[in-house]
C-alpha cells in the first residue's frame, strides 16, 4: 500500500512556526507604535497602515493556513489509510503558497491593497491564491475519493466544508476590474461592496478560522487523549447548523450604518442562533475528554488543546452577544473588538495549532516525542497568560471608549468627553497589550528552539511511514 | 428600493434555513431504530480513533431551540425587506427620536449662553467647560490641544492676530472662517530686480522685525521693492492690515518660519492660509462656546495689564 507523503506535511509544519513568529512579530511592532508612534522611524514601509495587514495577513493566511495545510494533508492520508494524490500537486500547492505569502510580504509595505479587511492582496496574486487553492482542493477530495475506508471521517467534512467555501468566498469577494499591474477596482460599490466584504470577512473566521481549525481538532483531541470522540450524532447536527448558519452572520460588522436596517437585523438574528452550533464543536472536543482529565496534569499538549476549546466557546458566546445591536453600538469601532479577534486568533486559533503541532511533528519525524516537553509546558503557560493579558486589556480599552465617547453631561446634554481624552486614557492599555503580546511571541520562540532541536535529535531517524491498513470491518474496496 | 419580490427571496431562504435547524435538531434528538447505540464505538480510523454515539446535551437543544424562538420573533417585531416589522422600527426613525431629545436638551443649555460676546462667556466657568470640549474635538486637530498651533496653523495662545483680536473679530474668524492668500512674487520680484530681487525682500523682512540694527545693501535694496509691492498689503511700515490678514512683519511671530528659507519660500511662492467657517457644523451658540475658551488661551491686554508690562 506504499507510504503517507509526509515530506509536505513537514514543510508545512516547520513553516507555520516560521510564519507564527514573522507574524506575531510584526504584531508586536505596531502594538509597539500605538504606544510609541516614533517606532515607525518615518519609513514608508514601517507605518502602521501598511504593517497591519501584513500582520493580519501573515498570522491567518501565513501562520493559520500552514498549519491547516499541515495538519489537514496529515489527517486525510491517516483518516483515509491511503496516500496522497499526487506528490506532484503537493509539492505545487507548497511552493505556490509560500510565493504567495512572500509576494504579500512584499507588497502590503510597498502600500499594494485592495483595501478590503483581510483580502488587500492585489489581483495577480488573488489569481495566484485561486489557482493553487483550486490544486489543494483537487489534492484533499481526491485522496478521499480513493480512501481505503467506507466512512469519510468527521474531521474530513470538516476540512472539506472549508476548502469548497473559501474558494467561493476569496473568487465572489476579489471580482474587480484592473487597471493596472497593481491596482484594480472592485465590480461591487457603496454598501453592496460592503456587504459583500463582510460576507467574505466573517465566513474567512467562519470557514477559515473556525470551520477547519474544528476539523483539527477532531483529529487531534481523540488522538491524543486516547478518547473516542463523545458523540457522533452531536458532530452531524453541530457540522449542518453551523456551515448554514454562519453564511448569514456578515452585517453584524455593519450595525447602524448605510445597510438596511433588515440586513441588519438577518445579521443579528442568524448571529445569535449561531452559539449552540458553535459550542456543539466545543462540547464534543471538552467531553471527549470524559474519564481521562488526569491526563492534564501530566501533558501539556493536551493543555493546549483543551485550553483552546475554552478560548473558542468564550469567543463564541462573545460574539453573538456583541452583534446584538444595543451591545454593538457600544462595542463598534472600539479596541473591545481587537480583543474579541485575539481571545479567537490566540486563544482558539493558535493554541489548537500549535498543540497539534507539538502532537503531530515527532511522529512526523519518528520521534516518541517532542525534544523536551517541560518547554512545551513553558510555551503553554507563557501563550495563556500573555492572551489573557492581552485581551483583559483590550476590554478594558474597548468598554471605556465606548462609554467616553457616548458619556453626555446630565446637567447640560454635551459631551463630557473629547475623542483625543479617550485616546488618551486608552494608552496605558496598550502598554499592557504590548505586554501581553511579547509574552504570546517568546513563547513562539520556546517553540521554535523545541522543534529545531527535535529535528536535531531526529536526523537520519527519519523513514517514511507505511500506510496502515484499514480495519476490515471499515475497509472499502 | 427593494421589489416584493426580492423581500420574498429573502423571507423564503430565512424561513428555509430556519426551518432546516429545526428539522435537524428534531430528527436527531431521539435515537432512530437501527442508529448505533450511545456507547457503540463500530467505526475504526487511524488505528485507535473511533465515535461514541452519545445524546446530545438536553441544555444545549434548548439553548439552540431558544435562540431559534427569539430569532422568529425578532424578525416579526423589526421586519425583513419590504415587509414591516410589528414594532414599526427603524434605525432612521430612532436616530430621529434620539436627536430629537438630544437637541432639546441641549437647547436648553445653549439658550443661556446665546448672542453673548465672547469675551463675557470667558469668565462663566460652565462656558468655558463646554468650550473646551468643542475646540478638542473640531479646533485641536490643525491648533493642536493646548492651541499652540504649528506650521501653517496660529498660535492661538499669544498675542498675534492676523484677522484682529477683538472678541467680536474673534467670533467672525470662527463662524465665516477666512482665507489668507500670499500671492507668490518669484517671477514678479526677478523681473523687476534682477536673480536676487527675493533674497533682497527676504533681507528687509527681517530687518523689519530686529529694530536698530543698520539696514545692509540687499536689505536697501529690498526696502525699495517692499515699497512698491508689498505695501498694498502690508503696509507702508511693515505693521499689516488685519481687514486682509495680512500680517504684522515687526514682530518676531512666524507663521510659516522666520528663516531665510522658509521666508523665500513664502515670498517667492506664496502661501494659501485656510480657517473654515465653522457656523454650519456648530452653529452660532456654540461657535461663541469654542470662541470664549479661545479667548482664556490666549493674553489680553485688557485682561492681564500686569502681563503686558516687561
Amino acid at each position: 500500500m506504499g507510504n503517507y507523503n509526509d515530506k509536505v506535511v513537514r514543510q508545512f509544519a516547520v513553516m507555520t512556526v516560521v510564519w507564527g513568529v514573522v507574524g506575531m512579530l510584526v504584531g508586536v511592532l505596531i502594538a509597539a507604535q500605538l504606544y510609541f508612534p516614533a517606532l515607525n522611524f518615518n519609513v514608508p514601509w514601517l507605518t502602521f497602515g501598511r504593517l497591519r495587514p501584513l500582520h493580519t495577513n501573515a498570522v491567518i493566511f501565513a501562520f493559520g493556513g500552514c498549519a491547516l495545510f499541515a495538519t489537514s494533508l496529515y489527517t486525510v492520508q491517516r483518516t483515509c489509510h491511503v496516500r496522497l494524490l499526487s506528490d506532484k500537486l503537493a509539492a505545487f500547492v507548497f511552493w505556490g503558497w509560500q510565493l504567495i505569502i512572500v509576494a504579500a510580504a512584499i507588497s502590503l509595505p510597498l502600500g499594494y491593497t485592495q483595501g478590503k479587511e483581510y483580502a488587500e492582496l492585489e489581483w495577480p496574486i488573488d489569481i495566484a491564491i485561486a489557482i493553487v487553492w483550486v490544486a489543494y482542493a483537487v489534492l484533499f477530495f481526491g485522496t478521499i475519493a480513493k480512501r481505503k475506508v467506507k466512512h469519510i471521517y468527521v474531521a474530513n467534512w470538516f476540512y472539506g466544508a472549508y476548502i469548497i467555501t473559501i474558494a467561493l468566498l476569496h473568487i465572489v469577494n476579489n471580482l474587480s476590474i484592473p487597471s493596472g499591474w497593481m491596482t484594480s477596482y472592485s465590480i461591487y460599490s457603496g454598501s453592496v461592496d460592503a456587504m459583500v466584504q463582510w460576507w467574505y470577512g466573517h465566513n474567512a473566521v467562519g470557514f477559515f478560522l473556525t470551520t477547519a481549525f474544528l476539523g483539527m481538532m477532531y483529529y487531534f483531541v481523540p488522538k491524543q487523549a486516547g478518547r473516542p470522540i463523545y458523540s457522533y450524532r452531536l458532530s452531524i447536527v453541530h457540522f449542518w447548523a453551523l456551515i448554514a448558519i454562519y453564511m448569514w452572520a456578515g452585517p453584524h460588522h455593519l450595525m447602524y450604518t448605510a445597510l438596511p436596517d433588515w440586513a441588519q437585523s438577518l445579521g443579528m438574528v442568524f448571529s445569535l442562533i449561531l452559539l449552540a452550533p458553535s459550542w456543539g464543536g466545543a462540547i464534543n472536543g471538552i467531553l471527549t475528554l470524559s474519564g481521562v482529565w488526569y491526563k492534564l496534569r501530566t501533558d501539556p499538549i493536551l493543555k493546549f488543546l483543551i485550553v483552546s476549546l475554552s478560548f473558542y466557546m468564550m469567543s463564541t458566546f462573545e460574539g453573538p452577544m456583541m452583534s446584538i445591536k444595543t451591545v454593538n453600538s457600544l462595542s463598534h469601532y472600539t479596541d473591545w473588538t481587537i480583543g474579541h479577534v485575539h481571545s479567537g486568533a490566540l486563544g482558539w486559533v493558535a493554541m489548537i495549532s500549535i498543540g497539534s503541532i507539538y502532537a503531530m511533528l515527532p511522529r512526523l519525524l519518528g520521534q516518541q516525542q517532542m525534544y523536551s516537553i517541560k518547554l512545551i509546558d513553558t510555551h503553554f503557560w507563557m501563550h495563556t497568560i500573555g492572551v489573557v493579558v492581552y485581551i483583559a486589556s483590550m476590554w478594558i480599552a474597548g468598554v471605556m471608549q465606548g462609554l467616553m465617547w457616548r458619556a453626555t453631561d446630565p446637567d447640560n446634554g454635551t459631551l463630557v468627553y473629547s475623542f483625543v481624552e479617550s485616546l488618551n486614557a486608552t494608552k496605558p492599555y496598550y502598554l499592557f497589550r504590548l505586554g501581553g503580546g511579547l509574552i504570546v511571541l517568546s513563547g513562539m520562540l520556546v517553540m521554535a528552539w523545541n522543534v529545531f532541536k527535535t529535528f536535531q535529535q531526529a536526523r537520519g531517524a527519519v523513514m517514511a511511514q507505511p500506510v496502515l491498513p484499514p480495519d476490515a470491518a471499515d475497509a472499502r474496496a | 428600493m427593494m421589489t416584493s419580490g426580492w423581500t420574498w427571496y429573502v423571507v423564503i431562504l430565512v424561513a428555509l434555513n430556519i426551518a432546516g435547524c429545526l428539522w435537524l435538531l428534531m430528527t436527531n434528538v431521539k435515537r432512530r431504530p437501527g442508529d448505533p447505540a450511545p456507547e457503540d464505538t463500530s467505526h475504526v480510523w487511524d488505528g485507535d480513533i473511533t465515535e461514541y454515539n452519545k445524546p446530545l446535551p438536553r441544555w444545549w437543544i434548548n439553548l439552540f431551540y431558544i435562540t431559534i424562538v427569539f430569532a422568529i420573533g425578532y424578525l416579526f417585531w423589526y421586519g425583513v425587506g419590504r415587509l414591516h416589522g410589528y414594532g414599526h422600527w427603524s434605525s432612521k426613525s430612532e436616530w430621529a427620536l434620539d436627536k430629537a431629545a438630544e437637541d432639546a436638551r441641549l437647547e436648553e443649555t445653549l439658550k443661556l449662553y446665546a448672542g453673548k460676546p465672547i469675551d463675557v462667556l470667558a469668565k462663566d466657568p460652565g462656558a468655558v467647560a463646554i468650550g473646551r470640549t468643542i475646540f478638542a474635538d473640531n479646533c485641536a486637530a490643525c491648533h493642536g490641544s493646548t492651541g499652540l498651533g504649528a506650521k501653517g496653523f496660529p498660535n492661538l495662545t499669544d498675542k498675534a492676530w492676523y484677522w484682529g483680536g477683538s472678541p467680536d473679530r474673534v467670533l467672525e474668524t470662527i463662524l465665516k472662517g477666512r482665507n489668507a492668500v500670499m500671492p507668490a512674487w518669484g517671477t514678479v520680484l526677478t523681473a523687476q530686480g534682477g536673480p536676487l530681487a527675493v533674497d533682497d525682500v527676504v533681507a528687509y523682512v527681517q530687518s523689519l522685525s530686529k529694530p536698530g540694527q543698520p539696514e545692509d545693501a540687499a536689505a536697501q535694496r529690498g526696502k525699495a521693492m517692499f515699497g512698491t509691492l508689498c505695501v498694498a498689503c502690508h503696509g507702508p511700515d511693515g505693521k499689516g492690515n488685519q481687514m486682509l490678514g495680512a500680517r504684522d512683519l515687526t514682530t518676531a511671530h512666524w507663521l510659516y518660519g522666520g528663516s531665510k528659507e522658509a521666508l523665500h519660500k513664502t515670498i517667492a511662492e506664496g502661501r494659501n492660509g485656510v480657517m473654515p467657517a465653522w457656523e454650519p457644523r456648530l452653529g452660532e451658540t456654540r461657535v461663541r462656546l469654542v470662541g470664549a475658551y479661545v479667548w482664556t488661551l490666549s493674553k489680553h491686554d485688557d485682561a492681564a495689564p500686569q502681563e503686558a508690562a516687561p
